[in-house]
């Protein structure tokens, strides 16, 4: 038997997006041949009194490269420290980590052309949305099902604080439309990733739509809203969480959320965010 | 003292002349170096274990670490019901260690016998089902239910800092804990393992408490109960407030109440605490642990534990001895 080990990742190349938001490309085969659209990885810190391992989603998979791409935001120690990485440094790390997106189940199980696919994302949930969008495309070929062409129509919905976007042009060479919305209303629609949905009249009155499939990432509070939206308007929504982890592999039980039925792991009303996750049936999980 | 115990190694150690120890070791330098260990009769085919709560019922380590490379698997802790435990965030990251307050959140014993139980018995090594439970009968029901089933040894925590009398009623004085230790005693049909807190003015006084009241070896330490706060939130990080500290941070501690408890009983200690290198396991060992468990350093390493066995065989080997055995409780 095979064990699965901890890898030594190179580190190919970092950017600076955005202010604090850092663009990662590192080589490592064994985690990009097997990894999903969804699915995160387990950084480990070089300073050895930060112990527990950083989750942080797949932005992009280079299968054939051998390459991982993460998207992050500096927020603490142990990202402060990856953002300091350069070209020929390693990184060690565990993964992939997790479920994903359900991509296969949408694009495989709806042979008739028409489904709708929104990819909302707010903030530093928007990374792992990209290689969801191209796992789609590829995963059909062609998209763009209004013109007839395409079995499916990917729209991004992304949410940023100000005009300091980050991502969006790579979104719309995979996208068929990208919406965007920004807190301070510099760009796009003033508010959040629900106000651009609405703008875009995709939250309305008329119920069961049928051919409508949410996928997000993001602040608990817009999960929230999306999730309650989504039920109302008969939409199938899958949701990736977020929780603090240690050991990222389902054995600890540090970083569960609610669901609304009984957990046939747990046996109670909860579930690993990192094992059982951290994509989720909206109906699913409380939040 | 229970029969065929190996803890006070001073009572145990063959005498070996030596000519005879200069022969074993040219002798174990070709063969695999004898990790053996005997823990209240149950032999253990290397000391190193795994610390209840960080490996669940080894399922999920399985695809990381060969199981049947350890000495034991020691089990999240089971209750008699399904506990939903604390309300996240659980964990939280300390200089150097870390807190957790999962609560014990656990499937209960029946899920546990149908499910986790079957998956352990498929490898080859022992099995320690860690039992806990808010109230003394919470606790027999576990250990009645666990009787005739095929486990090796219980572990009782008495001393889960995150629960509400999750045992820390019984595990902080020595009264309760030698009345829990001959209840439990009574009930068991496998060796009895107790649990301690390090949260005690005087851990002597409690080991030799569990010692009183029948145990058959005692496990230390578990988490010293810790804080953290947000400054920027000006909040707690933990839902639960307060949280067990372990990790690397934790390990003087742990080797300190190992090596006190040592001189106070003569039943076999169980070292465990901020473990993440085979020389931090070692020291238990020469403190007066004749086994050791791994936690937080699995989520650092999941095949840490392969590791350190691997590491007590180059030990062995290096030092000229003839068993691991040797080295227990050799600094007093
Ligand atoms: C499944 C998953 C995917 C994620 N993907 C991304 C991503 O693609 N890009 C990105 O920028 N961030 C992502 N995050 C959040 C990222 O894990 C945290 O920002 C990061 O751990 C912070 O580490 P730090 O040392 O800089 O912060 P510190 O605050 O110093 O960290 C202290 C401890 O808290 C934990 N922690 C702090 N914030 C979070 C958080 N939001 N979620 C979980 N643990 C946290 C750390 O892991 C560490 O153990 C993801 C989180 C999860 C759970
Ligand atoms: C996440 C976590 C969960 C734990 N759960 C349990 C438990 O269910 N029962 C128990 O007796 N000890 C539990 N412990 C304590 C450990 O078994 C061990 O005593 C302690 O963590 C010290 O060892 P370490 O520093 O190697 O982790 C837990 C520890 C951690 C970190
Ligand atoms: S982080 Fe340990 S179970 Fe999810």
């Amino acid at each position: 038997m095979k064990y699965r080990k901890k890898q030594q990742a190179a580190v190919i190349s970092q950017k600076e997006l955005v202010s604090g938001i850092y663009d990662l490309q590192l080589s490592v085969p064994d985690i990009a041949a097997q990894a999903r659209a969804g699915q995160f990885v387990s950084l480990y810190c070089a300073d050895k009194s930060r112990l527990l391992p950083r989750p942080v989603s797949l932005a992009g998979i280079g299968r054939e490269e051998g390459t991982i791409r993460l998207i992050y935001r500096v927020s603490g120690a142990g990202t402060e420290e990856f953002s300091r990485l350069q070209p020929g440094d390693t990184l060690e790390l565990l993964g992939p980590l997790g479920n994903g997106f359900p991509v296969e189940t949408i694009t495989g199980s709806r042979e008739e052309t028409g489904t709708r696919v929104f990819l909302i994302g707010g903030g530093i949930g928007i990374p792992p949305l990209l290689e969801t969008a191209k796992a789609l495309k590829d995963s059909v070929g062609v998209t763009g099902c209004t013109d007839g062409t395409g079995r499916i129509q990917i729209t991004a919905v992304l949410g940023y604080r100000d005009s300091s976007t980050f991502l969006s042009r790579e979104f719309n060479t995979v996208c068929d439309h990208v919406l965007i919305a920004s807190e301070d209303g510099s760009i796009g629609t003033k508010g959040t990733v629900l106000d651009a949905l609405r703008e875009a009249g995709e939250i309305s009155e008329r119920p069961g739509r049928k051919n409508t499939v949410w996928f997000a990432c993001g602040p608990t509070p817009m999960l929230r809203a999306l999730k309650t939206c989504a039920e109302e308007n008969g939409i199938s929504c899958w949701l990736s969480l977020e929780e603090r982890m240690a050991c990222g592999v389902g054995a600890c039980l540090a970083c569960v959320c609610r669901t609304a039925d009984t957990d046939e792991h747990s046996q109670v009303k909860n579930r690993r965010i990192c094992k059982d996750g951290p994509v989720f049936r909206a109906e699913e999980i409380e939040l | 003292m229970s029969t065929g115990v190996i803890g006070r190694p001073d009572e145990q150690l063959e005498v070996i002349l030596p000519e005879m120890k200069k022969m074993k070791t040219e002798n174990s330098e070709m063969q695999e170096a004898d990790l053996r260990v005997t823990i209240a009769g149950v032999e253990l085919a290397n000391p190193v274990m795994t610390a209840s709560g960080t490996f669940g019922s080894g399922m999920e380590y399985s695809e990381f670490v060969d199981l049947n490379r350890l000495g034991a698997v020691v089990t999240k802790g089971v209750a008699d019901v399904p506990w939903e435990g604390n309300a996240t965030p659980r964990v939280a990251e300390v200089y150097g260690g870390m807190l957790n307050a999962i609560g014990l959140q656990n499937p209960g014993i029946d899920t546990f016998l149908k499910r986790d139980l079957p998956f352990l018995k498929k490898f080859d090594t022992k099995v320690i089902v860690n039992v806990c439970g808010h109230t003394e009968e919470e606790y027999l029901r576990v250990v009645e239910k666990l009787r005739d089933q095929p486990v090796d040894m219980l572990e009782i925590n008495i001393s889960c800092p995150n629960v509400k009398e999750g045992g820390i009623a019984f595990g902080l004085v020595p009264r309760g804990v030698e009345n829990i230790t001959k209840k439990i005693k009574a009930a068991a049909a496998q060796p009895v393992i107790m649990k301690l807190s390090p949260n005690v003015t005087d851990i002597a006084e409690i080991a030799r408490a569990a010692e009183a009241g029948g145990a058959d070896a005692l496990s230390l330490i578990n988490t010293l109960t810790g804080m953290k706060i947000d400054v920027q939130r000006r909040t707690f990080v933990l839902a639960n407030k307060t949280g067990g500290m372990s990790g690397p941070a934790i390990h003087p501690v742990a080797v300190r109440m190992v090596w006190q408890c040592a001189q106070a009983v003569s039943i076999p200690l169980i070292g465990m605490g901020g473990i993440r290198s085979t020389e931090d396991a070692l020291e238990f060992m020469l403190a007066g642990a004749s086994a050791v468990a791994v936690g937080t350093a699995n989520f650092i390493q999941p095949d840490i534990t392969a590791e350190i066995v691997d590491g007590m065989r180059s030990y062995v080997q290096e030092q000229g001895l003839a068993n691991i055995r040797e080295i227990i409780g050799t600094v007093h």
